[in-house]
């Protein structure tokens, strides 16, 4: 399986393990929310990467004390129509500061593909019968971007009045 | 009024193109229709009971004569020659087909319009007072702000899969005209002690099987936190509204379930975070979209026109007419024209191409160009001048746009019902139809005087009959179509949901019910002077329901 990063296929170094599966030595490895919880001390000692997937009802905020050790949030959406999880992106970069990567997964389809990038999701695993070459046209459908989010995308706003953006993320 | 600039033109110009290919590719098969829907009703496509329907957006129902004449070539050329304007201020098409809307969307692009989030789970066209900069004592114009929420709110990345659909509205007086309280957000421009202008939030009211008036949740956001204040209501609603059960998801359900005061706070917490940040509206570009809502250029004109008075007096019907479907302006020399689309036994809202371009004709002519939407489904022509005002109704008349009737009993609401939508249980036109003919004669109707009534064909409320000061909710027993009545309803400033009035009537008894209603109020009113919504409120339910139900428990017969 691949994973898109800007639209570009790129291996997946992750693997996501059940719960009752041992974790893979030396492999990153994503856990769920109860896991990590449960196994945290023994988790964050582990050599390999670790990352903590959220399911659509699970707010990141429950993350907030763990950000630090996590190289990786993975956020579900179970339905393409469960929006939740757009904003529980912009709550882990604007809120809580996270800079690690943001990853999307379950139902994700090319036509929120944008979205996904403008609220701070850095990669998806869109789903396997999908053709991978919709979701990089789907990045080139638009030049002119209304709302000040988490990407480097300029508004039309900003362009307007020749404001230009810290280099900075727009997190205060 | 708003025009694109090169932003605009190249965003609405890539949303067709975007919405093309979408549609190709559903046409391919590569996307399935349950994955293709959502993306066409953020388009405003619906399939309905016979056809695609196509909702294209007025944002703050305000339109330019070159925009209602692009209206008239679609409805010509795209549908059957007319065009149906809906209490969102929108116009709808009911006969597209889906392989022409992406043309159809490329024809609106170039008159800068579109049909983006007409529908879906998104944040819904703006809609705002129709009486905007030329209503006197007005805080400030709602459009400028309409423009600038339009533009955040397009294609938003975080909130384009909310629970449910979003609808905000703008005034900017005392007087709501625009159904302010029975948004998502309900947005009324005010002043604070020190005098500066802000927004009050109304946040958490709507209609449907629910209705509930907006609670004030926050009392002033100061402009430059418009924006912010807005995302973090958003947030809250999007992380926490629920999406289990798709009749208690829309953030009415939220706020009432957490209480106005607990949600504020959550609001609050959230923006208090993101306020400072790129979301403060710089006072440059709200400057830039004021500059295009600049008053046009009025004459200089006495208040008192004396030919015009003179007019008034010598042709009664044109006196009528002037009483019921003007507003003050805020120049003098000047008023504010509403055009009925309800001429007697016609389909509420609905309007021929020709009537179309006469409308555009008459603007260009007597307004400068200018045309409203109300949420009413009316059009206003928002800048007449009082000396014109009788060429302008001669003109009206000869293409059936003069019915004296606005406010009154026959100016009705109503949805599309069984008719075209596949979500009503019962036909709402015709009722409509039945009514207006019924109450067709302009005197009896002025006699009446304000009463605002109200029809859906279902539950779901799009003909606003909660508040409408007589209510009629289509509803189905056993495949038979029935309709239950609701009395004191009120959209207004003075807003209130209605009570209804006892069991419901069949499709051949609610005409006789409404005007036994109708004449009870008559009856029991202590002058010209209390309207049919004062009278109820002061001698309440009982007298109208002995009248009607006769005493008893039964209903009269049909034929009686």
């Amino acid at each position: 399986m691949v994973v898109l990063k800007n639209g570009v296929p790129q291996p997946n170094e992750w693997v996501r393990v059940a719960d009752d599966a041992p974790l893979p030595e030396g492999a990153k490895a994503i856990v769920s929310l109860e896991r990590w919880q449960a196994e945290r001390d023994t988790l964050r000692q582990r050599n390999a990467a670790i990352g903590v997937s959220l399911k659509s009802d699970q707010s990141p905020l429950q993350l907030a004390d763990d950000l630090d050790h996590l190289s990786l949030v993975a956020l579900e959406f179970p339905k393409f129509t469960d929006g939740r999880a757009f904003s529980y992106a912009r709550v882990l970069r604007d809120r809580l500061g996270y800079r690690g990567e943001i990853r999307a997964f379950g139902q994700v389809l090319r036509d929120q593909y944008l979205f996904m990038l403008r609220v701070g999701i850095d990669t998806i695993e869109p789903p396997t019968e999908k053709r991978v070459e919709g979701y990089a046209e789907a990045l080139r459908e638009f030049s002119v971007f209304y709302q000040p989010t988490n990407d480097d995308r300029e508004t039309a706003l900003r362009l307007r009045h020749g404001l230009n953006r810290p280099a900075e993320s727009a997190a205060a | 009024m708003y025009r694109y600039d090169q932003f605009d033109a190249t965003f609405v110009r890539e949303r067709t193109e975007q919405f093309r290919g979408q549609v190709a590719r559903r046409l391919a098969g590569e996307l399935t229709e349950e994955e293709f829907r959502p993306l066409r009703l953020k388009n405003g496509l619906y399939l309905q009971l016979h056809a695609y329907m196509l909702r294209v957006a007025i944002p703050y129902g305000e339109l330019s004569s070159t925009q209602m004449r692009k209206l008239a070539f679609i409805a010509r050329r795209y549908d059957k020659g007319y065009g149906h304007f809906t209490t969102r201020q929108n116009i709808q098409y009911n006969w597209p087909r889906l392989d022409d809307v992406p043309d159809v969307l490329a024809h609106l692009a170039e008159v800068e319009m579109h049909a983006i989030q007409t529908s879906g789970n998104c944040i819904r066209n703006v809609t705002a007072d129709h009486l905007a900069g030329v209503t006197p004592d007005e805080v400030d114009d709602p459009r400028v702000w309409g423009e600038i929420i339009r533009q955040w709110s397009t294609l938003h990345p975080e909130f384009s899969y909310l629970p449910r659909k979003f609808k905000i509205a703008v005034i900017g007086t005392e007087t709501d005209r625009a159904a302010m309280r029975t948004h998502d957000i309900g947005l009324k421009i005010v002043r604070n002690d020190a005098g500066e202008m802000g927004f009050a939030f109304y946040t958490g009211g709507g209609q449907g099987r629910t209705p509930i008036i907006g609670p004030l949740v926050k009392a002033f956001v100061a402009p430059e936190d418009l924006l912010s204040y807005l995302d973090a209501t958003l947030r809250v609603y999007n992380m926490h509204g629920r999406r289990d059960n798709i009749y208690k998801a829309r953030i009415k359900i939220l706020v009432q379930s957490l209480g106005a005061e607990e949600f504020g706070r959550q609001v609050e917490e959230e923006w208090l975070r993101i306020k400072d940040t790129v979301l403060k509206l710089p006072d440059a570009e709200v400057a830039r979209i004021r500059s295009y809502f600049a008053p046009p250029a009025y004459e200089r004109l006495p208040a008192y026109i004396p030919e015009f008075e003179a007019k008034k007096s010598a042709d009664p019907d044109f006196g009528r007419w002037v009483r019921a479907n003007t507003d003050v302006h805020k120049v003098d020399g000047y008023i504010a024209v509403s055009i009925s689309l309800k001429p007697v036994g016609a389909a509420p809202g609905d309007m021929t191409a020709d009537q179309m371009d006469v409308v555009a004709d008459l603007s260009d002519a007597y307004s400068f160009g200018e045309i409203r939407v109300t949420h009413r489904q009316n059009l206003v022509l928002p800048n007449v001048r009082k000396q014109d005002l009788f060429d302008l109704w001669t003109k009206l008349k000869a293409a059936s746009l003069a019915e004296p009737n606005i406010g009154f009993v026959s100016d009705i609401i109503a949805c599309p019902g069984l008719d075209y939508c596949n979500l009503a249980n019962a036909r709402s036109i015709p009722v409509a139809q039945r009514l207006s003919r019924r109450f067709s004669d302009p005197k009896r109707l002025s006699d009446i005087g304000e009463l605002r009534l109200n029809i859906s064909g279902c539950i779901n409320a799009c003909g606003h009959h909660h508040v409408g000061h007589i209510g009629i909710l289509g509803v189905d027993k056993k495949g038979e179509e029935f309709y239950q009545v609701t009395l004191g309803g009120s959209s207004a400033e003075d807003i209130s949901i209605g009570k209804i009035l006892g069991p419901a009537f069949s499709y051949d008894q609610i005409t006789d019910a409404i005007e036994t209603v109708i004449d009870t109020y008559l009856d029991q009113r202590t002058g010209p002077a209390e309207r049919f919504i004062d009278t109820y409120r002061r001698i309440g339910i009982e007298p109208f329901k002995e009248k009607v139900y006769g005493g008893s428990k039964e209903r009269r017969p049909a034929a009686e």
